[in-house]
């Protein structure tokens, strides 16, 4: 085992210590290549013997070795599929784990595809290849050394050999490229050699140098143009620690590009925010940056302004030009002295103020958007518009700018150096036509951060071989429910069914109720990378018309899914209740079961309704159904709250896909009955592995909002006479009850609506992290609440399986299960899946209600749902989504709204002449869609009744295009003309 | 992502060791003239110096003594200078007195005490070097000391340390890898018999990794025993020659 290698040893010296630490220097490390003849053959040895070389600036094949530059900037470039051959430096992959961990992903990413023929060269492990710190060099010369020395190494090791291989170093370093070329080593820049590759939209892909650009332009002394300079990391750090400067998260503001928070500590506190105003104050920040700020004095303090200000290049044509940031210096100066007399105006309240003086983390990421319209054809600086408002606009180079105009096409950021107004980037890929619905799906799913590619080959490896089989040894360890009625109801088109019910007469004059569970546990292994793939994913994401799923379909949608006539594995929870549905005995059991029927809601309804059926499925449903009503009844008497949200349905055309109507959801009984089974199976689980595995039990909670979140919802009811008591949930669901107005039915549903925007979100926990006091379901009145029922399309139900398939015996645990960092690290991802997973379904149905709205200008009853003061917030119940009127205009921007309206902060009014808009009062509006921005489409809602003069739109010619009366709303007319 | 990886993807430890490697062993015996029996053993960078006197008459009083075997005396220390940080320490620490106690159980089984009635055997352990592994490496020093003065022994005791990265088994952990948290333990055995004399965990394991985690670790005892048994041999065989030129 010990070998006769020779040891070196490697000194570090810390403050005062020296640490030496043992370096062994190996010579079993093979070079990876199959045409080597002297290296270990049992070592991997992806790189090819016979191929052609990839680009024409070298004539032999040749094996590519990157730099970590090359690899940290351009990884767009390599992630493309010409490049093969690759040797990738151990030093590289360290520089990169340290520094970026993206990088570091995507390149272990690349080694593990086999076509692409990577290969990690272990060299500083290696005995020829190793080489030491000289003195006084730094660490990256010394690195590069590193790279240059497995270079020359792989070179002659393959030369000796007689093979025509060549090995060709990659560098954007001038330095490093001529050293190279003076030690003898075939080396290119990366422009060179893509240059020669024969694919010009690679070119596009290559990433502008921090130095300005890639061709080192020589328009610098033209440059009036500077952002303020960054501070050195080390003077951040003491700024810091004395207290002068702050740490924290920058945000930027939606609708103004010239102002941006800066949350300090950890948590997004809206209280502890400093405000920033003003490019050169803003220094290069952006969205989600970890950045410094410096507070400035008490004087200097300003107002959050409500201006809205795009940032609009003022003339197109000056955009394609390298010099045009030193003239907008002036107009800068001009628009945020505006910005600074329009909010002098006010009287809002100061706050804290402050500059960016440094960095401490970009948060960059690919983003979404489209080119903004260029004057000069031929030109190849571009501007690129993100989707997301928040993203500056970013500088790019391409030459396929012609092709990209109407698509929408990724771009990253590469860097942000200070004579640039504004970040330099590079086009990564085009995703398709704007409008599309499959692209605006894709820029959906990309913007919320949802993984959504096809499940790679390792993940569909870990798949059972087909035909899947139960084996006797599968029947002996599991109990047998086959003989029992078992149905699943579920949402019409359901092929994920998790869940199925059974009920049936005890001698004793008991229910015995089956809650089973799909057993997704037993298909999915922990330590596996379908395990691996799931936990990423989180949560199924179900958008208008497609479903990304968490798991393989053929797992999802055939065998963990419990369909009716088959057998399938389930983990069933079996209890036992009273007829008046009081639970007497719970007990968890790995199970098979087969179903009887799938139900959709409404056939389960007719079935129950369905005097003359007396089979024993009915029947158990007709039990269910009844012990679901007084398990309701009880739940409701221990303070559980009913909140409301409206949940539509479109229809969608069969082939083109389009929506042709929407509906909202209907709810019937049996809704109701199986979620009453579900949260009992899902408390009672719950409980149970609290229990047994108290430390690293996966919960969910739901935290007691503050007090005062709950202001606008007692000042709305108030406006109705009605009082709502907050002081707990009991007195919150009673008071709730109690507040209903006959005339209007509608009234209490807003009013629970108005409800639930003041709770806060219920996330997964890790039981050994807080105190049980707070482990508290507010909204279910719970102590104890987990997810258990939805294991296909949720992971945490998945790991809930595991934690009870461990605390009955049935399952053997891993360590990552029980140790609750992970368990908490774990819960911490699964929250932010399912919160993106929310937001993209959301934004789902928005941008499918615009495509409805598309050639439709039509009438509809809407109700306010709040009174702001600028604005009435619009719900439209029959598509289920809210939209703003405008009764204000925004300061700053085009005088548009003639008649004035007074806002009544109290009652929630807002008043017009005689005429006065109440919270929950029902309106007639007209909805329509304002294309005239071509990303940022939205419903345009009008008032039609009641009738204002100058502000309701006149219903009697409302789909004239050339209406008079609308003169003061250009925009909007533009937008039918459409 | 920052941090060490003890455990690279291409499956090499941080100083180029794959996972089951052990690190360079090197032993010299008598290197210490006053003593029965010494041992200089340098595991890496961990370096152990054991002596060893006795058997002889029991000290401090006869009432110590025992009339049917031996009395095993252990004393570990280790230097002020053996470890990064320069700390004194003084005699008697809590964890000079841990290490003093797992030497004095393992030996106890180890030595043949029967064969030295009323008799004393004192073993002295200092670590001049630490770095990690430095128990196994002291009750390894301390085997080849007794080896030395001639003692009888059941068997060698041969001792190796090992914890679990990424479900994969590391041997001969280094300081670095020691300093990880929640991993490593230290296995000693009778190669012979494959008996295992002393397991110590001083810290958490999952119980699913320990029985794998001892298993390399004994993989690891039986690499050391045959280092030691052919440094024996090697060192026999030259004594028998200088004998024999003698003669
Ligand atoms: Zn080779």
């Amino acid at each position: 085992m010990l070998t006769q290698k020779v040891f070196l040893r490697k000194t570090k010296r810390g403050n005062i210590l020296k640490i030496v630490r043992e370096h062994y220097l190996r010579e079993d490390i093979g070079c990876g290549s199959v045409a080597c003849g002297r290296c270990d053959s049992e070592s991997t040895r992806p790189l090819q013997k016979d191929f052609e070389s990839a680009s024409k600036v070298v004539e032999h094949a040749h094996y590519i070795v990157p730099d970590t530059n090359i690899v940290l900037h351009q990884i767009d470039v390599l992630k493309d599929e010409a490049f093969r051959n690759v040797i990738v430096p151990q030093t590289v992959i360290q520089e990169l784990r340290h520094r970026h961990a993206p990088a570091y992903n995507s390149i272990r990413e690349m080694l593990a595809i086999e076509e692409r023929h990577f290969y990690c060269f272990v060299n500083e492990h290696h005995k020829d290849t190793y080489v030491e710190r000289l003195p006084g060099e730094s660490a990256n010369d010394r690195n590069d050394r590193a790279i240059r020395r497995v270079v020359g190494y792989l070179q002659s090791h393959l030369a000796e050999q007689g093979l025509s291989i060549e090995v060709v170093l990659l560098t954007n370093d001038r330095e490093c490229l001529n050293s190279a070329k003076k030690e003898g080593l075939t080396a290119f820049s990366l422009k060179e050699y893509v240059g020669g590759m024969g694919k010009p939209e690679l070119l596009d892909k290559i990433s502008i140098d921090a130095d300005g650009s890639s061709e080192g332009d020589p328009v610098t002394n033209k440059k009036k143009f500077m952002y303020p300079e960054h501070l050195t990391p080390i003077a951040l750090q003491a700024g810091i620690k004395s207290g002068r400067l702050r740490s924290g998260k920058f945000m930027a503001s939606r609708d103004n590009y010239l102002e941006g928070f800066v949350c300090l500590g950890d948590n997004e506190d809206e209280s502890d925010r400093v405000l920033i105003q003003g490019l050169m104050n803003l220094n290069r920040a952006v969205q989600d940056d970890t950045v410094v700020v410096e507070i400035l004095p008490e004087s200097e303090w300003v107002c959050p302004s409500s201006v809205v200000l795009e940032d609009e290049p003022e003339e197109d044509d000056k955009v394609d030009e390298e010099d045009d940031d030193g003239d907008e210096v002036e107009r800068e100066k001009k628009v945020e002295k505006a910005l600074k007399e329009s909010k002098t105006e006010k009287g809002v309240e100061k706050m804290p103020t402050g500059k960016i003086v440094g960095i401490l983390k970009r948060k960059w990421r690919p983003y979404c958007g489209i080119l903004a319209p260029s004057a000069i054809k031929e030109a190849t600086k571009h501007l690129f518009v993100a989707a997301e408002r928040k993203i500056p606009k970013i500088r790019i180079e391409t030459r396929q700018a012609a092709a990209l105009t109407g698509k929408r096409i990724v771009v990253a950021i590469d860097s942000w150096p200070r004579h640039s107004r504004y970040p330099l980037g590079h086009y990564v890929r085009t995703l398709g036509d704007i409008g599309d619905r499959k692209v605006e799906n894709q820029v959906l799913l990309l913007e919320h951060d949802i993984p959504h590619q096809p499940f790679s080959q390792a993940v569909l490896n870990c798949l059972p071989k087909m035909p899947w089989l139960i084996t006797p040894l599968d029947e002996s360890k599991r109990q047998d429910f086959r003989s029992v009625p078992t149905c699943s109801v579920d949402p019409p088109g359901c092929t994920d069914i998790d869940d199925a019910l059974h009920a049936r007469s005890l001698p004793n004059g008991n229910f015995e109720i089956g809650v089973h569970i799909a057993d997704v546990s037993h298909f999915i292994r922990p330590h596996t990378a379908l395990d691996r793939e799931a936990a990423t994913r989180g949560t199924t994401v179900y958008l208008v018309d497609q479903r990304i799923d968490m798991i393989p379909d053929l797992l999802s949608s055939n065998l963990c899914s419990l369909i009716s006539d088959v057998d399938r594995f389930a983990f069933s929870a079996v209890f036992e209740m009273t007829e008046d549905a009081k639970v007497v005995g719970a007990k968890y059991c790995k199970s098979i079961i087969r179903s009887k029927n799938s139900f959709t809601y409404a056939e389960a309804q007719a079935r129950i309704d369905d005097k003359a059926r007396k089979d024993e499925v009915t029947e158990g449903l007709r039990v269910l159904n009844s012990l679901a009503k007084k398990m309701k009844l009880k739940r409701m008497e221990n303070g559980a709250l009913n909140l409301a949200s409206s949940e539509v349905r479109f229809q969608v055309d069969s082939e083109t896909h389009d929506p042709i109507d929407v509906k909202t959801k209907e709810l019937l009984e049996v809704n109701s009955m199986v979620e009453e089974f579900m949260l009992l199976a899902n408390k009672s689980v719950a409980e149970f592995i609290y229990n047994e595995l108290s430390h690293c039990a996966l919960l969910r909670r739901h935290p007691v909002p503050p007090v005062g979140n709950f202001d606008p919802l007692v000042r709305a009811a108030a406006t109705r006479g009605f009082d709502i008591q907050v002081d707990c949930g009991k007195h919150l669901a009673d008071s709730l009850d109690r507040a209903s107005i006959d005339t209007d039915p509608f009234f209490n549903t807003m009013l629970r609506m108005v409800a639930t925007r003041c709770m806060s979100q219920a996330i997964y926990f890790c039981s050994g992290t807080i105190a049980k006091e707070d482990f508290l379901h507010y909204g279910l009145a719970l102590p104890f609440y987990t997810h258990f029922t939805s294991p296909i399309r949720r992971y945490s139900d998945l790991i809930v399986h595991r934690l009870l398939a461990v605390a009955i015996g049935a399952d053997a645990t891993y360590p990552e299960l029980l140790d609750k960092v992970r368990v908490q690290n774990l819960c911490n991802n699964l929250n932010y899946r399912h919160k993106m997973a929310q937001y993209a379904g959301r934004a789902s149905v928005t941008l499918y209600t615009q495509i409805y709205f598309r050639d439709k200008n039509v009438l509809e009853d809407g109700y306010i749902l709040f009174v702001r003061e600028n604005a009435l917030q619009v719900l439209l119940p029959k598509y289920g989504m809210e939209c703003t009127l405008y009764v204000k205009d925004k300061p700053g921007g085009q005088q548009r709204i003639k008649v004035p309206f007074t806002y009544d902060a109290e009652k929630c009014t807002q008043t017009a002449g005689d005429v006065t808009l109440r919270q929950f009062e029902r309106i007639t509006v007209r909805v329509s869609l304002d294309r005239t921005n071509i990303q940022h489409q939205k419903l345009v809602v009008e008032l039609v009744r009641p009738h204002i003069p100058g502000f309701s739109v006149d219903i009697e010619k409302p789909m004239e295009v050339d209406e008079p009366r609308n003169d003061g709303e250009p925009e909007k007319k533009k937008t039918r003309a459409v | 992502m920052s941090g060490h990886q003890y455990l690279s993807e291409e499956g090499f430890r941080v100083d180029g060791r794959r996972a089951q490697e052990m690190r360079k062993l090197d032993c010299s015996l008598g290197v210490f003239a006053q003593a029965d029996g010494s041992a200089y053993v340098k595991e890496g960078n961990t370096v152990v110096l054991a002596a060893v006197y006795g058997p002889h008459e029991v000290r401090g009083g006869r009432v110590k003594a025992l009339h049917d075997r031996a009395v095993v005396n252990c004393q570990f220390s280790a230097a002020t200078f053996s470890t990064a940080e320069r700390k004194r320490r003084p005699r008697g620490d809590t964890k000079s007195v841990e290490m003093t106690l797992h030497l004095q159980q393992t030996f106890e089984t180890a030595i043949l005490t029967k064969l030295y009635p009323r008799c004393q055997i004192d073993i002295f352990v200092e670590v001049l070097q630490a770095d990690g592994s430095i128990l196994s490496v002291a009750i390894n020093a301390a085997t080849m000391a007794l080896v030395d003065a001639g003692i009888g022994l059941r068997d060698y005791v041969c001792a190796c340390s090992a914890g679990v990265f990424n479900d994969a088994a590391l041997l001969d952990l280094n300081n670095l890898e020691e300093s990880q948290k929640g991993t490593g333990l230290t296995v000693a055995i009778l190669p012979k018999t494959e008996r295992i004399v002393l397991v110590d965990m001083s810290s958490k394991i999952h119980s699913d990794h320990v029985s794998k985690t001892i298993e390399a670790a004994i993989e690891g005892c039986k690499d050391i025993h045959a280092t030691f048994d052919a440094k024996i041999k090697e060192r026999v065989g030259r004594l028998a020659a200088l004998i024999n030129t003698e003669n």
